[in-house]
């Protein structure tokens, strides 16, 4: 079964044709890959997704539901969350607040009028959170001031932030760029184990092929805003199409 | 216990006894020492005191948790005054319904100018505030004479209905606000040595509203209701894409905080049942400001020591003049104490506005976390660190 389903999405911003038609289909339970050179069109059609933009024209449905013309905390609250590709956080708060804030906000909706209810008495939150950062490495930092670690261990907070929703649709863009090779490693080990063992369905934009090629189940190569090829990974390496669009890209 | 955490339980224990001792606290010097007229233990003054600091307390919802900055909150103490003098006239002269009254008042108006003034933020929302109280404070002085009384002000008459207990004009008197009989104005002067201790009705009651507003904000910093206010100020646009509706949340912060202002508006005519339309000017919206951010935003005892040393500046440092700069400085030779005269001069007296701008500007420059962050501070640097988590 399809999660979710883009037909002839278009995009134009002034004289530039960001996206042109581009048609994705994402299997339930899998991971696909949206890959391709710079200015591809990968972050904008990833932002029709979560309400940061609206398609001129197309459809995007997600398990039946259309995600277009809601707003960003209804198609959270539907089940999609988001990893950004620069770190969006709340810097001034700790660590662990920071994990906490999207669990409150799945397990009590987009409101909710809790004021006298003191937060450490919220014990399954906080376990949800300090679990989420135990998986993702970061046992030891929850009460840092999330503003001053470094950008690797941002990127990580963010994927917490994502995944102690427990989303139906986790879309990452450029999950590990800024992470040592370690890093990339045990990211890498986490998004699989996650995959395998809670059946989230994820799209991953990214330009580091080691992470695309060990993860991805499925592949759509993206260039001047339309998908050019989707296919198996396997498939994907030879292909004489993908090749000519990255090195166009290059010149 | 009460649902607080250890320390912020010592918090409010440290608080309750400022509060509870003030009278005392606050009358470090004999009557009949030269100092005397630094006191400020007496009912009137204590009195501003805490009921300021419940506007500062409640304001602080709003600005140090959400980032949110009003400049129109006076219009809801204002608002608050205005229904507690009406209650007064008209239903009873026991304080008590008049407080309650004040404060859904005030809930009530912050509603519509919150939910109005939220569609837009930052320097945008200060403005639409803003306007909004100026508003009100030129429809208070004008149009709507008839409810407010208008320049001269509302009060309290001899000819009130005051439908609950209106036989207790018998006297001849106008009846004064009382808790059940127990007069606000009531005192018991108690002279210790050469000092003189005033513990009085009005105060006390005042105080202890206080503390439950103190407690209640505790509770909310410290909620996930709290926290979300807090991923609001830090990043707004990063909390809608978590699956939260951040405007409710600010609404309610805004009706919250404009409550809180309604209750100090009503304790105000509590104490002496008398609103006029200058409480809702916008000097008046500045200086909750002033006060929260002097404490220190965000803060929980910053708003509390913010308010206390605004009114205090406020009432001490204008009753200076200058024969009595001449009297302090007289030990000095004679051409230096008029020397010092004619430099302290400006900063006293009428002049008092001037060492609160100064004392606002290194307050701001150097202590960016306020009076209530300096002070952490300087205690973590003593004790090692150890007493951070008492102001935050």
């Amino acid at each position: 079964m399809s999660a979710l389903e883009v037909r002839g999405v278009n995009k134009r911003f002034g004289g530039l044709q960001a996206l042109n038609d581009v048609n994705l289909t994402v299997e339930e339970g899998r991971i696909h890959a949206i890959i391709g050179p710079n200015g591809a069109g990968k972050s904008t059609l990833l932002n029709c997704f979560v309400g940061r933009l609206t398609p001129d024209s197309g459809t995007v449905m997600f398990h039946g539901k259309s995600l277009l013309g809601i707003q960003p905390y209804e198609i959270n609250q539907a089940g999609v969350s988001r990893v950004f590709q620069t770190p969006e956080i709340f810097s001034d708060l700790t660590v662990l607040e920071n994990v906490m804030i999207p669990a409150l906000a799945h397990r009590d909706g987009k409101f909710e009028f809790n004021a006298l209810r003191p937060m450490r008495r919220e014990k399954d939150i906080q376990k949800l959170a300090v679990d989420v950062l135990e998986d993702l490495g970061m046992p030891d930092k929850h009460d840092m001031i999330a503003s001053s670690m470094s950008r690797g261990d941002k990127r990580r907070l963010e994927m917490a932030m994502g995944l102690v929703q427990d989303p139906k649709l986790l879309l990452l863009d450029e999950p590990t760029a800024g992470m040592s090779r370690a890093d990339t490693n045990n990211t890498i080990e986490v998004l699989r184990h996650i995959g395998d063992s809670r059946g989230i369905t994820m799209i991953i934009i990214e330009h580091d092929m080691h992470v695309v090629f060990s993860l991805a189940d499925r592949i759509s190569v993206l260039a001047q805003g339309t998908v050019i090829v989707e296919d198996q990974p396997e498939n994907i390496k030879g292909n004489v199409k993908v090749q000519e669009a990255y090195l166009g890209g290059a010149q | 216990m009460l649902g607080l955490s250890r320390s912020d339980l010592l918090m409010l224990l440290f608080v309750l006894f400022l509060v509870a001792a003030a009278p005392i606290l606050l009358n470090p010097f004999p009557e009949a020492s030269r100092f005397a007229q630094f006191n400020a233990g007496y009912p009137d003054l204590m009195q501003r005191f805490v009921i300021f600091a419940i506007f500062a307390v409640g304001f602080n919802i709003l600005f140090g948790l959400t980032g949110y900055l009003s400049f129109g909150h006076a219009a809801f103490l204002g608002a608050g005054s205005y229904a507690g003098v009406w209650m007064l006239k008209l239903l009873t002269i026991n304080v008590l319904p008049a407080i309650i009254v004040s404060t859904l008042v005030a809930g009530v108006f912050s509603l519509i100018i919150g939910y109005i003034s939220l569609r837009r933020s930052g320097i945008y929302f200060s403005i639409l505030t803003l306007a909004f109280a100026q508003m009100s404070f030129a429809l208070a002085a004008s149009v709507l004479t008839p409810i407010t009384g208008g320049e001269t002000g509302l009060q309290t008459a001899l000819n009130d209905p005051r439908i609950l207990d209106g036989a207790s004009s018998g006297t001849g008197n106008i009846p004064a606000p009382a808790l059940f009989g127990l007069e606000m104005r009531d005192s018991i002067q108690i002279d210790f040595g050469g000092w003189l201790w005033t513990f009085n009705v009005g105060y006390y009651l005042s105080a202890f509203i206080l503390l439950v507003a103190f407690y209640l904000s505790i509770r909310i910093f410290r909620s996930p209701f709290g926290m979300m206010l807090k991923a609001i100020k830090s990043n707004n646009q990063r909390l809608s894409y978590t699956g939260i509706n951040p405007r409710p949340y600010t609404l309610a912060a805004f009706v919250i905080s404009g409550m809180y202002a309604g209750l100090a508006g009503g304790l105000m005519v509590a104490m002496d049942p008398l609103a006029g339309a200058e409480r809702m000017q916008w000097t008046a919206s500045g200086e909750v400001v002033l006060m929260v951010i002097l404490g220190g935003v965000g803060s929980l005892v910053g708003p509390v020591l913010g308010a206390g040393l605004i009114k205090y500046a406020e009432n001490i440092f204008s009753k200076i003049n200058e024969s009595l700069l001449t009297q302090w400085f007289a030990f000095m030779p004679e051409g230096l104490t008029d020397f010092m005269v004619t430099i302290v001069s400006p900063f006293v007296g009428k002049g008092w506005h001037l060492s609160l701008g100064l004392m606002f500007m290194l307050v701001v420059t150097f202590l960016p976390g306020g009076l209530i962050g300096g002070v952490t501070g300087l205690f973590g640097r003593i004790f090692g660190r150890r007493s951070k988590a008492q102001g935050e």
